[in-house]
């Protein structure tokens, strides 16, 4: 059996305390990680800021040189996995274990694969995008002329300390600039998928990179909660309810549902089948794992007519062996989350709180829930319904919208809090309405997928303004 | 290493023996307490004719845990001992109202026991101790204060409350709660800043971690590490050896208020950092039992639910299932008796207790 270690600012530890990941399709032993205890976490996090200084010293353009090269070794070399037991991991083997344990198609996992090395292949143009193109060497320093004023910015904290959930290994992309910002990283993996932030940080350790400004921990909740609240800045993956705590903490920045959704506006709502495949996309693609997939098509006309076409187009997505290429749907690494998801759908529908039409009942098979090819997937799922459904605001880890009509005038602030809405109008005001909107926090105007990531575009909030602070700063001529 | 079928008898027959005796003073009119004479009454037997050996008390059927909640606790003080000053001490405050068990001299006897088994050289004789960890109504506080004193040391004292800290917890009050251990810490290193003869320790994982973060135990001068109070898993104890103790030694125990305490079998190789702990028979006896027939051991190594009988004059509990489960483990040289390995909250009640706290 495999095993992964825990990275105590670089340096491999094998603990006695392990936890075995089956294979999601043989249900056999097929991971064993490495679990750190609370008191060696908050132990090694006393040498935060001996980390942070072996950052400080490297130019910013001597790390922006790294992540280039760390982004190849990441696609494209053999690297280890495990240093004690000599264990490499190839870039296959990387693909087949992310699917071994998440169930991951190989295409998603591939896809994703080359988001991380977009974006630290283009780490410039990311940064560029959050600093609205400040030139960061004056990191390097710490304050410096930039456009003929004199700017200083301070870092919030001596290390970002990330709890990663499991559900996609493209999350991953949302902390990789980190090491460019000079801030290390103590990672605490997801049960489900350790392997993306291992391969990430033995690529940034082979472009040159310290080894001892990375902590990798997997352990268990109490773990991941000593790491944000030891360390000065933090991320959070998570569902609604694990995450409350740190909601109301600036220091870390929480990372849940999306809610995101298409809409078309009055003026093309006629046009609404030309952009039944973009719709499609934003729904399906990573295999409706993302916080980015739409699970909410908000119309002003013609609802039931989309609602049906829109079934009837993602009933062509079926499960398929996971090294396929057309693979698209996910399948649960366990069977009974699938089947539990499916029957709070069901138990949505019929309860008492509005009326909803499962419109991929009519054109699949009726059973929501499909065991093939070894595992058990959630078949994608379109729900017609009214805006105050249960079911018109919801997001599960699979392809499923709903389809909400609802008066133009309602739109956007209607929507509720939407991590990414595509509006669909040409309509000026229209679109002047989602502008203002304070719960739109990223927006696509057009045809574009709500999957489509824009590298110059912060996502989820700005990691640099979450990492640094500005002060004023002046000095005598 | 294989222990002698001499000792394995040996260690039984004074078992049996010693069981025998009790009988006969707790279900003695002139000495037996109120509660145990009060049952035999009603069982309808006598247990001073019908127990002839450690076997025979399964005739008691299960120790109730609510036996032990609420009053009148003299109905557990022995008549021979009506007259001595009586301490009570409590245990199971997370779980409802505590429960109580009488105390005369059991806690000075369970851990003058306890202070044979620990090294002289790294626990001196004469050395000033340090408690940093619950007291209040536990025997802790006094057992640790006696243990000092026993070895011709003086007990300093820092309390922590865990009943305060289970509400934190479950308020989500986490910054307070470490607001308080910091607090508590503070006053420990008060006490190690200026009293140079303290060379020993006891106190609880979650402190020992705590402490650690905030001073060198050897620059501090600690030399022994006595450690218990909450579960410790195998990786806590090789975490502790290897980065906390610093040369010093790491004496985790097994102990509550019903039981007395367990001492710990220095680790082996082979262990692989399992914590193994002995009873302190025949004063107390662990067996680990199948958790659907309590009435079943486990065979060697297989996991089970802890499974306590306490065997003293001043207090008779047979067959008390704890909320704890480890796995089985075999009788050794220097305890010719059954023994328990990695000691942890029992699973089928992990969701409804907060536990290791403190």
């Amino acid at each position: 059996m495999l095993h992964l270690p825990i990275l105590r600012w670089g340096k491999p530890y094998r603990s006695v305390n392990q936890v075995v990941t089956p294979h999601f399709r043989t249900r056999e032993p097929f991971v064993s990680m490495s679990q750190a205890n609370v008191g060696m976490i908050r132990r090694d996090l006393l040498r935060q800021a001996d980390a942070r200084a072996r950052l400080q010293a490297i130019p910013f353009a001597d790390l922006v040189a790294m992540a280039g090269r760390a982004a190849e070794h990441f696609l494209h070399d053999t690297l280890p996995l495990d240093p004690e037991s000599g264990t490499m991991q190839t870039p296959e083997d990387y693909i087949e274990q992310v699917s071994a344990t998440t169930g991951a198609p190989f295409s998603n996992v591939k896809r994703n694969m080359l988001k991380v090395h977009g974006v630290l292949s283009k780490v410039t143009e990311v940064l560029a995008g959050l600093t609205r193109g400040l030139d960061l060497t004056v990191l390097d320093e710490g304050y410096g002329m930039v456009n003929g004023q004199m700017l200083s910015f301070f870092a919030r904290g001596d290390a970002m300390g990330v709890v990663l959930p499991s559900n996609s290994p493209g999350v991953h992309s949302l902390w990789a600039p980190a090491t460019v910002l000079k801030m290390p990283l103590v990672l605490k993996p997801g049960s489900a998928e350790p392997w993306t932030p291992l391969r990430m940080i033995y690529a940034w350790i082979k472009a040159g990179a310290p080894a001892e400004v990375f902590a990798y921990y997997p352990t268990d909740h109490a773990g991941g909660n000593e790491i944000l609240r030891s360390t000065g800045r933090g991320m959070v993956f998570g569902d609604v309810s694990s995450t409350r705590r740190w909601k109301a903490e600036g220091r870390v920045e929480v990372h849940g549902p999306g809610f995101s959704k298409v809409v078309i506006g009055p003026d093309l709502a006629d046009q609404w089948e030309q952009h039944l495949d973009v719709i499609a996309e934003s729904i399906a693609s990573n295999g409706g794992r993302s916080c980015v997939n739409a699970s909410g098509v908000w119309v002003t006309k013609h609802g039931d007519r989309i609602a049906d076409a829109l079934a009837a187009r993602l009933a062509r997505v079926i499960p398929r062996p996971a090294d396929d290429s057309e693979a698209m749907l996910a399948p649960f690494a366990d069977p009974d989350t699938a089947r539990r998801i499916s029957s709070m759908i069901d138990a949505d529908m019929t309860g008492e709180s509005g009326t909803a039409r499962d419109a991929s009942a009519a054109v699949r098979d009726p059973n929501r829930v499909a065991s093939v090819h070894g595992g058990t997937y959630l078949l994608p799922t379109v729900i017609r319904c009214d805006a105050g459904h249960p079911l018109a605001n919801r997001e599960f880890l699979f392809p499923f919208a709903s389809v909400v009509e609802v008066p133009a005038a309602d739109l956007p602030g209607c929507l509720g809090p939407s991590l990414v809405v595509t509006c669909i109008s040409n309509d000026p005001a229209f679109r002047a309405r989602f502008v203002a909107s304070p719960h739109v926090d990223r927006l696509n105007f057009g045809a574009l997928s709500t999957t489509q990531i824009g590298w110059d575009q912060p996502h989820e909030g700005n990691l640099f303004e979450h990492l640094y602070a500005r002060r004023a700063i002046q000095r005598l001529a | 290493m294989s222990v002698a079928p001499s000792a394995l008898a040996e260690a039984r027959t004074t078992l049996d023996a010693w069981v025998r005796e009790l009988m006969h003073w707790h279900f003695s009119p002139e000495t037996g307490c109120t509660f145990w004479l009060d049952w035999a009454a009603k069982a309808g037997w006598d247990p001073r004719q019908e127990v002839a050996g450690y076997n025979d008390l399964d005739k008691f059927g299960e120790f109730q845990d609510e036996w032990l909640r609420g009053g009148p606790v003299r109905r557990w003080v022995p008549k021979a001992y009506q007259d001595k000053p009586i301490y009570t001490f409590e245990t199971g405050g997370s779980t409802g109202v505590p429960k109580s068990r009488i105390n005369v001299n059991d806690f000075r006897i369970d851990y003058e026991q306890f202070s044979t088994t620990l090294p002289d050289d790294k626990f001196p004789k004469g050395a000033d101790w340090l408690h940093i960890g619950p007291s209040g109504p536990r025997r802790l506080r006094l057992a640790i204060e006696h243990l000092a004193q026993h070895r011709g040391g003086i007990c300093f004292m820092v309390d922590l409350d865990p009943r305060w800290v289970i509400k934190l917890i479950k308020m989500g009050e986490m910054e307070m709660m470490e607001l308080y251990k910091r607090h508590v810490i503070d006053q420990a290193l008060t006490l190690l800043k200026a009293h140079d003869g303290i060379k020993c320790l006891f106190t609880t994982p979650k402190l020992l971690e705590a402490l650690c973060e905030r001073i060198s135990l050897k620059k501090a001068g600690i030399t022994g590490v006595f450690c218990g109070g909450t579960e410790m898993t195998p990786q806590f104890h090789r975490f502790a050896v290897e980065e906390l103790m610093e040369g010093a030694y790491f004496a985790p125990t097994y102990g509550n208020t019903l039981m007395g305490l367990g001492p710990h079998k220095p680790p082996t190789k082979d262990d692989n950092w399992a914590i193994i702990y002995y009873p302190p028979a025949p004063r107390a006896m662990i067996e680990v039992v199948n958790p659907d027939d309590p009435t079943k051991l486990v065979d060697y190594g297989k996991t089970g639910r802890v499974r306590l009988t306490t065997l003293t004059r001043e207090f008779f509990m047979p067959r008390f299932l704890e909320r704890d489960e480890c796995e089985r483990e075999a009788p050794c040289e220097q305890y010719p008796w059954d023994g328990v390995r990695n000691v942890r909250p029992f699973s089928r009640f992990q969701k409804s207790v907060v536990e290791g706290v403190y």
